[in-house]
């Protein structure tokens, strides 16, 4: 399979993203001017400060060249995942429901998380179990993830809180402790944690990360013979 | 035409920054200070008045987490 990940002035960790799916497919970048995906079976709108955070996360970016494609994409159900300021871009574009705010701390706060999965029947976690623990870094200002209390019952009865941090570990004051939310179809994924920073021994604590690419894989490609 | 556009969190969302400044106040020596919340100001000059109402929802502000208000500034009315 081939993903595509969106390049913004302002991303920091495209190449990371790049290189994370890249061990479990093909990958490209696709700059924020061009409408072409490229043939991409999945995107991947990475994490970073896209125009500088200017107004507000990922306000700006969402109206990128690239983003209308992605949300053409989306619309017709193609897999999308967002990873911080990808998730900020996601819930700015009305693919998400929801919107992230400045942490509880107030700080930049980086930090190895425990995440645990709510959901593992979704392209994104089909990797993983329902309960299980992922051990994945998180970097980040804006991460407090708000949505009005009709929308978290509805998100909840559709089973679309993805991941959520394990107790005590949430640093930004995110309702209900979500760190991942999908869209109601499903084919939309965004979460603050990033995982492709979590994809190999000599620069991460663990390759748990690894799993919401290869969960990607099993969806787009189908569990091999 | 000169405007304004307030954009405030909406009541009841956790503002910490507001919260920070309200801390830091009575620090300084300044009593009796309840209720702070930090918003933003963007000032633009417009042909259409008519248009800031749009810009705000789409791009100025966003309306699941911010109030905003338009104040016209050369003598035109309230646009909100």
């Amino acid at each position: 399979m081939k993903f595509g990940v969106l390049q913004f002035p302002g991303s920091c960790d495209e190449v990371d993203a790049l290189a994370a799916a890249r061990l479990v497919g093909e990958a490209e970048l696709i700059w924020h001017g061009e409408r072409d995906l490229q043939g991409a079976d999945a995107i991947i709108v990475p994490g970073g400060f896209s125009y500088g955070d200017y107004l507000r996360a990922g306000a700006i970016a969402r109206f990128a060249p690239a983003m209308e494609s992605v949300i053409d994409f989306a619309r017709e159900g193609g897999p999308v995942l967002g990873i911080c300021n990808g998730f900020q871009v996601l819930c700015e574009a009305r693919l998400l429901p929801g919107a992230l705010l400045v942490n509880a701390n107030r700080r930049f706060t980086f930090r190895q998380l425990q995440l645990e999965v709510v959901n593992a029947d979704t392209t994104f976690t089909r990797a993983c179990t329902e309960g299980e623990r992922l051990s994945i870094p998180a970097k980040h200002a804006w991460g407090r993830y708000y949505a009005d209390e009709r929308t978290l019952a509805a998100m909840r009865d559709k089973g679309q809180v993805v991941l959520r941090y394990a107790p005590g570990q949430s640093f930004n004051g995110s309702l209900h402790d979500i760190a991942g939310v999908c869209n109601e179809a499903g084919n939309v994924f965004g979460l603050m944690p990033h995982p492709e920073h979590a994809v190999d021994e000599l620069t991460g604590e663990s390759l748990d990360g690894l799993k919401i690419f290869e969960s990607m894989r099993l969806a787009v490609d189908g569990a091999p013979a | 035409m000169k405007a304004r556009v307030l954009i405030r969190p909406k009541q009841g969302i956790l503002d910490p920054q507001g919260e920070a400044v309200q801390r830091a106040l009575p620090a300084l020596g300044f009593s009796g200070v309840a209720n702070v919340h930090v918003g933003r100001l963007v000032e633009l000059d417009v042909e259409d008045a008519q248009q800031l109402q749009p810009m705000c929802d789409k791009l100025l502000a966003n309306p699941l987490v911010e109030d905003y208000e338009v104040q016209l500034l050369d003598g035109g009315a309230d646009a909100k």
